[in-house]
């Protein structure tokens, strides 16, 4: 067969442009496909990256530490002790991007007018700027100056919801350890805005120490939020954080703590693969027509080279390799007009035209496209894995031709 | 020595509802350095006798017998080497592989056997040469004409030397003059390397170079002549 290789390259390469119409409109087709098949899936990994980075700036950051009763009960009673002192000690050096310790409780907001329910923050506005969204969506007043601020950082819906303004007092309202209420007025110092409207009526921010104080807590938190070096493998940081913590804290990644998100990257991955297999399906109708032609034109050929000496497995390998030099040729023009479409389109596309209906799933009106080598290669993959297959049965029939009957076909 | 022995033949085709005998009980011997034609009508069984004696087809009944060795019971890649390896084919149709040139189709029997190019290069075009087609090496099938095809598919067959050469019809699409050309060509490797030649043809004037003239009919041999030596 080794012998046979340079003839079987020969031969295929040569065939393949003996109807250079028909190749060439089989190679723009692959090409047209493996372009759809990146294009597409480019687009989709932006529109879920962009829902799933806005989910996690939006707080929970990669992995988050809480007391182990904190999810069933998310209110004052499940507390941690974590100081920033000791926990700088502790996560320092370990590869870590940022972390922030916060509290995180239900609360209600009143203004002169109106009231709302919402979800309390106390943070140190220090930290917090390397792990949430906020400090970079200040759209009117300033942004929290340190734990110990008495102003108070909301959304502009829910200053349009509450009737107020920037510098007006509100009055906010939980509860403390000991179920009593805990109520402070503040003064609005900041206004934020977000992509998604849910997050600008339901958060509002405070400083750290100024809420633990409101709350009677000392100086506890209700939960750590760390950030690592990438949101889509955030297994190793929750093992070391689990590790390097204490037992009677509860570690859990951002994919746990919204199941929506993580569920939706989940069927991101599987989707590019179903995705994928549909294209190639369309398109391996035209391929194993254009082989089963390609052969049935040359069964003469293939006989007399079978009379000569050509054992069947190099007529096969023949069939094969000019399937898969055509798919080559596809997939690089395919895979080249993608990465050509793509690349310019990175600053973000505009779709504000039904960027209303996004915003229902998280997703922003500006779509980022997203070339991801892995989908690049998985589309190429699947074209030459599934290519191959296809050729199969034409390359086979070809192979099992009797020559004394294939060389006498008109 | 014994190039070719054919024993109890049968090969059976049917067509429609009725049964024809392309081979009916034939036995036939022919010794190394042999040039034996074929002789009968159309559909007398030498065309499959042929295909027979070169692995192409199996016999419904019967042995063949190649250079000693039984080839019906071989298997297809067996039967290939046999091919590749001991037999030069010449069919009556030209036969050649359209997307290569003459120098190319003279080589690719050479380059399935695995010989270096530089040598494959140097007997095409010497048999090329042989064969009147100097300088028409690089020339594809379908700028030639019929009788420089069938005088490509000829050198194909006989570059590598082959101890058996199988022709069928060979000069069926040639003029008179090329189909002189080419039976000298037949005669001249006969005599000088002692090759086997079996032809199968209704061309008189090839039947004239045979030194043995083999009659068929209804797929019987009904006439073994011996003619004259080269």
């Amino acid at each position: 067969m080794t012998k046979q290789l340079q003839i079987v390259w020969t031969l295929a390469w040569r065939n393949l442009w003996r109807n250079h119409r028909r190749t060439l409109i089989m190679i723009a087709a692959v090409s047209v496909g493996v372009w759809a098949m990146i294009f597409m899936t480019a687009l989709m990994r932006g529109m879920v990256n962009d829902m799933i980075r806005s989910g996690v700036e939006n707080l929970p950051g990669h992995v988050q530490v809480h007391h182990p009763g904190f999810r069933d009960d998310p209110s004052v009673n499940n507390l941690i002790p974590a100081t920033d002192t000791e926990l700088a000690a502790r996560l320092a050096d370990r590869g870590f991007r940022a972390w922030s310790t916060r509290i995180n409780v239900p609360a209600v907001i009143t203004s002169e007018r109106e009231s709302r329910g919402v979800t309390l923050y106390g943070v140190d506005p220090a930290r917090d700027r390397d792990v949430t969204f906020v400090a970079d969506s200040i759209a009117a007043g300033r942004y929290l100056e340190s734990i110990d601020d008495d102003g108070l950082v909301l959304g502009r819906k829910l200053l349009e919801n509450l009737d107020t303004d920037l510098g007006k007092r509100v009055v906010l309202m939980s509860q403390d350890p000991d179920n009593d209420i805990a109520d402070r007025g503040f003064r609005i110092v900041g206004v934020f805005e977000a992509e998604l409207d849910n997050v600008e009526e339901t958060m509002i921010f405070g400083g750290k120490r100024t809420i633990q104080q409101m709350l009677r807590i000392g100086d506890r938190v209700t939960e750590v939020a760390v950030v690592g070096p990438d949101y889509r493998d955030v297994e190793p940081l929750r093992r070391e954080l689990a590790r390097i913590l204490d037992d009677d804290v509860e570690v859990l990644p951002w994919t746990e703590l919204n199941t929506y998100l993580g569920t939706m990257l989940r069927v991101m991955d599987g989707f590019v693969l179903v995705w994928t297999v549909v294209i190639f399906l369309a398109l391996s109708f035209g391929l194993v027509n254009t082989l089963v032609m390609a052969v049935f034109e040359r069964v003469r050929e293939i006989g007399l080279m079978l009379a000569l000496g050509m054992r069947p497995v190099s007529i096969l390998a023949q069939v094969m390799l000019e399937s898969l030099l055509l798919l080559a040729i596809g997939l690089a023009v395919g895979t080249s007009l993608a990465w050509a479409t793509i690349v310019p389109l990175e600053a973000g596309i505009d779709i504000s035209i039904v960027g209303e209906g996004l915003e229902m799933f998280g997703a922003s009106s500006v779509l980022y496209p997203e070339l991801l080598l892995a989908d690049v290669l998985l589309a190429d993959a699947v074209v030459l894995i599934l290519g191959i297959l296809a050729s199969l049965s034409p390359a086979w029939r070809a192979s099992r031709y009797r020559p004394v009957e294939a060389i006498t076909k008109v | 020595m014994t190039a070719v022995k054919c024993i109890d033949l049968c090969k059976t085709y049917r067509q429609g509802e009725q049964e024809i005998k392309a081979l009916d009980h034939v036995d036939l011997d022919v010794e190394r350095g042999g040039f034996v034609c074929l002789s009968a009508p159309s559909g007398g069984g030498k065309t499959t006798l042929l295909n027979a004696i070169g692995g192409l087809d199996i016999p419904d009944s019967g042995q063949v017998w190649i250079a000693g060795t039984r080839i019906d019971n071989m298997s297809k890649s067996e039967l290939a080497r046999l091919r590749l390896t001991q037999i030069g084919f010449v069919f009556q149709a030209y036969n050649l592989i359209p997307v290569l040139t003459a120098k190319e189709n003279v080589e690719f029997v050479m380059q399935v056997q695995g010989v270096p190019a530089r040598d494959r290069a140097k007997l095409a075009l010497e048999i090329l040469d042989e064969v009147g087609l100097a300088g028409l090496g690089g020339r594809r099938p379908a700028e030639m004409s019929g009788g420089q095809q069938q005088r490509v598919a000829v050198a194909r067959a006989l570059v590598s030397r082959p101890a058996l050469v199988l022709a069928d019809e060979p000069t069926a699409n040639l003029d008179s003059h090329s189909a002189d050309g080419l039976m000298e060509l037949f005669v001249e490797l006969n005599r000088n390397h002692q090759t086997t030649f079996v032809i199968a043809t209704h061309d008189q004037r090839v039947m004239a170079y045979a030194k043995r003239l083999i009659k068929m009919l209804d797929g019987r041999i009904v006439g073994d002549i011996r003619q004259h030596e080269h």
